[in-house]
């Protein structure tokens, strides 16, 4: 069924819109649907490609603006690579800056990695840089500058790999989705704007007239209560998005939702879509109304296929799903950013002619203790009346009490009864600790002279020395895990909302063998100074985290921001750990605020690789680490 | 010429974007003109102004601020009634909190000028008030406490009320400056902004100034109202 709905623009974005539909093509139905790759980008084939960097102006809003472009375009070409070639790129940077290529998620030698500072120097203005590498996997894939803030202004694009083998899901049509992006204002602009005012962007705090009719609705007493916990920890509850619709234009393929990005299919065709979510700052949930769609492949790597209606993509990641649309009728591919404050849309249909309703956009979401990481009440215990704890939102606030509690595998409570009893009741001063981890030999997380970035901790959320600090302005007292969640906005969806527990790499576990050691991080931030970090500890302050060549170890993610991160790591795979032994391959990890999650990863590839935060602003402001692969027992 | 000067340093200001993932951390700057703003006053329009600004890193910046009051008007004593200086060493020490280290300058005319080393904290405190409190030791014994207390109210996302609040105490009478011991002034604002920007905003509004003890005495005693209320109207900008 459709939803019945119509196209509710912010004024300005509309007006933004508008001008460039009346500039270009826009709302008229285009012709140029026939051809492959329509992405606005074109298409590269085969093994050896010449990819140049330069400056170039576009329109997206209406005003000609400088950008970074790949062979002049905005997204660059998709390169189309075959699983087994040895593919040769070369890449010309025609930029007044140093720029880059980094292949997002592609296993190859750290030199080719792309990373100025860690894998080369970068590509100097004037200069080419040859990558050869051999490909050793298939699935969509993204390349983008890891060079300052190129990636903002342009320079991505989509990668493509075919597999050696028959393709488990043959299609009639393949199709690249990149959303991405784009602002009028310069990067180091917003920045800056962040680290003077870091709510600049955020039109959705809460007012007068939100506390009047909270009033109204819960009552007095109730409305202080809630709004206790915020007022006390100086966050905002709608602090969702960093940067927003405000600077923000939304692009799909390059296409504003005004000029509509439009697919055009033959009647009983069986499409894939890969998404890629090559944005700098924003997460995406994407839905096609009327029409389910089924994952196929999360990162490239093939999942168990789920049907499902509606996704939210974080920055880097990709997705591929398959849909069979009705021959009859158009539809609407809906991206809303994930605190409502703009969209991007396009349109799938057998005819030019046709265009589906664009869905309003949801009221911008709210984050409640939960996403705090203190608030128990919601968490899934067989057996305990946690209704109780209801209550303890208002002892939880600004309460900092030492040890911490691990709730990881809490689906599985029952082998760990031992921890229940101690659980019965929170005190203010909490000291002891409950480590529930499966993990129970000794102090897991023991001193490693080799990190020492790394602390003690008796648990993966007990909170480090270095957690306190101006740099860090809150710490989770109870993370959990929330795979099964689909965040904030997505909680009340009347339809299928597809997240990490609902899928596994297909095959079951790629590497199923015990972590050889486990590492904890905490993702750390302090909004109101825009300072982000690991440990509470930022890049600059940081020390390479080491891994032994061909061990295996366990990361621990505890978010201790009231942010979504999406967490990367370069050179090898983060299998995520979905409980009952099944794994997710991942190259980019979503965590979200209060969560607590852990992933596998074999360090497989000696060398230097970048690790880090994939929201860009809050990678440059310190939410990365150098992880060094090394051989033997060396201090690198 | 002095502009000149200032202009050629405004390029060490601007940021310098990391080009590597090397460790080189950008420093950052920002000037806040907090209030720039006409009171309608009984002797004439007073002009009044609250600016600071920093420049620096995420930990330690360096700080200046400046206010003071010009009047114009029927009266004889037109032209700049008192203003200050301040430059400090901010340096943050907890999530919301920086401790000041600087020096301030007062200035009046025909009264001396009032040199002073200051030690302070500034923050954002619990329901996010924005405090500043200040302790100032000066020459020959003098010491002044200042307290000031912001908040901002949203009436909507671009429509905000701030209501403020400063006070004064002196621990050793300034005779010669008109100022006597303990608590001296209480300043209380209220202001209605719209930012039509986030970084421009006009305002209206309405201040509020007393005088209390021994300093309010040396003004009795001068003529001088000890109390005043005013309309004001002005803008807030930063950049």
């Amino acid at each position: 069924m459709q939803r019945k709905s119509q196209l509710v623009v912010p004024r300005r974005r509309f007006v933004q819109g508008l001008a460039l539909g009346a500039a270009g093509l826009g709302l008229m139905p285009r012709t140029l649907l026939a051809r492959q790759g329509h992405s606005g980008a074109a298409t590269l084939h085969g093994d050896t490609f010449h990819l140049t960097l330069g400056g170039a102006d576009v329109n997206i809003t209406g005003k000609s603006l400088p950008a970074t472009t790949i062979n002049g375009s905005l997204p660059g070409p998709t390169l189309r690579w075959r699983e087994g070639d040895t593919v040769t790129l070369k890449v010309t940077n025609l930029l007044p800056e140093t720029s880059s290529i980094h292949w997002h998620g592609i296993l190859l030698p750290f030199q080719m990695d792309g990373v100025p500072g860690l894998s080369y120097d970068g590509i100097a203005p004037g200069q080419t840089f040859t990558y050869r590498f051999p490909v050793r996997q298939s699935g969509s894939y993204w390349y983008h500058s890891h060079s300052g803030f190129q990636e903002q202004t342009g320079i991505y694009g989509a990668i493509v790999i075919d597999p050696k083998t028959v393709d488990p899901h043959p299609v009639d049509r393949d199709e690249v989705v990149v959303l991405s992006d784009w602002s009028d204002a310069s990067p180091e602009h917003i920045f800056a704007t962040l680290k003077k005012q870091s709510d600049y962007y955020n039109f959705h705090e809460r007012t007068l007239a939100d506390t009047w009719h909270d009033m109204r609705e819960k009552g007095l007493v109730q409305t202080l209560k809630d709004r206790h916990m915020w007022n006390t920890m100086r966050m905002s509850q709608s602090d969702i998005a960093d940067v927003t619709g405000y600077t923000y234009t939304y692009l799909m393929n390059g296409r504003s939702p005004a000029d509509n990005w439009t697919l055009q299919f033959h009647p009983g065709e069986r499409i894939r879509l890969r998404f890629i979510n090559a944005s700098a700052m924003t997460f995406f949930d994407i839905r096609i109304p009327g029409l389910d769609m089924t994952v196929v492949a999360m990162d490239g790597q093939p999942v168990t296929p789920v049907s499902f209606h509606e996704c939210r993509l974080g920055v880097a990641e990709t997705l591929d799903v398959i849909v069979e649309p009705r021959g009859d009728r158009a539809y609407t591919l809906f991206a809303q950013s994930i605190d409502r404050s703009g969209f991007v849309r396009g349109t799938l249909t057998p005819d030019p002619a046709l265009q589906a309703d664009v869905p309003a956009m949801d009221k911008p979401p709210l984050l409640t203790a939960r996403d705090m990481g203190m608030d128990m009440s919601t968490m899934k215990m067989d057996g305990m009346d946690m209704g109780k704890m209801n209550n303890m939102d208002e002892h939880m606030a600004g309460m900092d009490h030492k040890g911490g509690m691990s709730m990881s595998a809490m689906d599985n409570m029952d082998e760990h009864q031992d921890g229940m009893t101690a659980m019965a009741m929170p005190h203010k001063r909490q000291s002891h600790t409950m480590h529930m981890d499966s993990d129970k030999r000794g102090a897991p997380f023991a001193e490693d002279p080799h990190n020492p970035d790394l602390p003690a901790r008796q648990s993966a959320t007990e909170h480090a020395a270095s957690e306190h600090g101006p740099g860090v302005d809150m710490r989770a007292m109870m993370p959990q895990p929330m795979l099964d969640d689909p965040g904030p906005g997505l909680r009340d969806r009347q339809w299928k909302v597809l997240t990490y527990a609902d899928v596994e790499t297909a095959g079951g576990p790629p590497d199923s063998s015990h972590a050889d050691r486990d590492i904890v991080l905490h993702l750390t931030g302090n909004m109101e100074r825009y300072m982000w970090s690991f440990n509470g500890i930022k890049f600059a302050d940081s020390v390479p985290l080491q891994l032994h060549h061909g061990e295996r170890v366990r990361i621990t993610l505890v978010n201790d921001t009231m942010m979504t991160h999406p967490i990367h790591l370069h050179g090898m795979w983060s299998d995520l750990e979905l409980g009952d032994g099944k794994l997710l391959r991942k190259h980019t990890v979503t965590v979200k605020p209060g969560e607590k999650v852990s992933y596998l990863v074999r360090a497989d590839a000696p060398g230097r690789w970048a690790y880090h935060c994939h929201l860009l602003y809050h990678m440059q402001a310190g939410m990365f680490r150098e992880v060094r692969v090394i051989d033997g027992e060396e201090n690198a | 010429m002095r502009a000149r000067w200032i202009l050629g340093l405004l390029p060490l200001l601007t940021i310098t974007p990391t080009q590597a993932m090397d460790k080189h951390e950008p420093a950052f700057s920002k000037v806040l003109l907090d209030r720039l703003e006409a009171r309608d006053l009984d002797i004439g329009t007073q002009f009044a102004w609250d600016l600071s600004a920093w420049y620096g890193g995420d930990i330690d910046k360096l700080y200046f601020a400046t206010e003071g009051d010009y009047l114009t008007g029927a009266g004889e004593d037109n032209g700049t009634e008192r203003a200050e200086t301040r430059i400090a060493w901010s340096r943050a020490f907890a999530p919301f909190w920086d401790w000041q280290l600087g020096a301030r300058r007062d200035w009046k005319p025909d009264h001396p000028n009032r040199d002073w080393g200051s030690i302070g904290v500034q923050g954002l405190a619990p329901y996010r008030f924005e405090m500043d409190a200040t302790l100032f030791i000066g020459e020959a014994g003098l010491s002044q406490l200042r307290l000031a207390a912001e908040y901002e109210l949203l009436f909507t996302q671009r429509l905000i009320l701030t209501p403020r609040l400063e006070a004064n105490a002196y621990g050793k009478e300034d005779t010669r400056n008109g100022i006597g011991t303990g608590l001296t002034t209480l300043e209380g604002g209220l202001r209605l902004r719209y930012e039509i920007r986030r970084r421009f905003a006009p305002y209206i509004g309405v201040n509020w100034e007393r005088q209390y003890g021994d300093t309010a005495d040396f003004s009795r005693a001068a003529g001088e109202d000890i109390q005043t209320t005013s309309l004001v109207a002005g803008i807030r900008a930063w950049y």
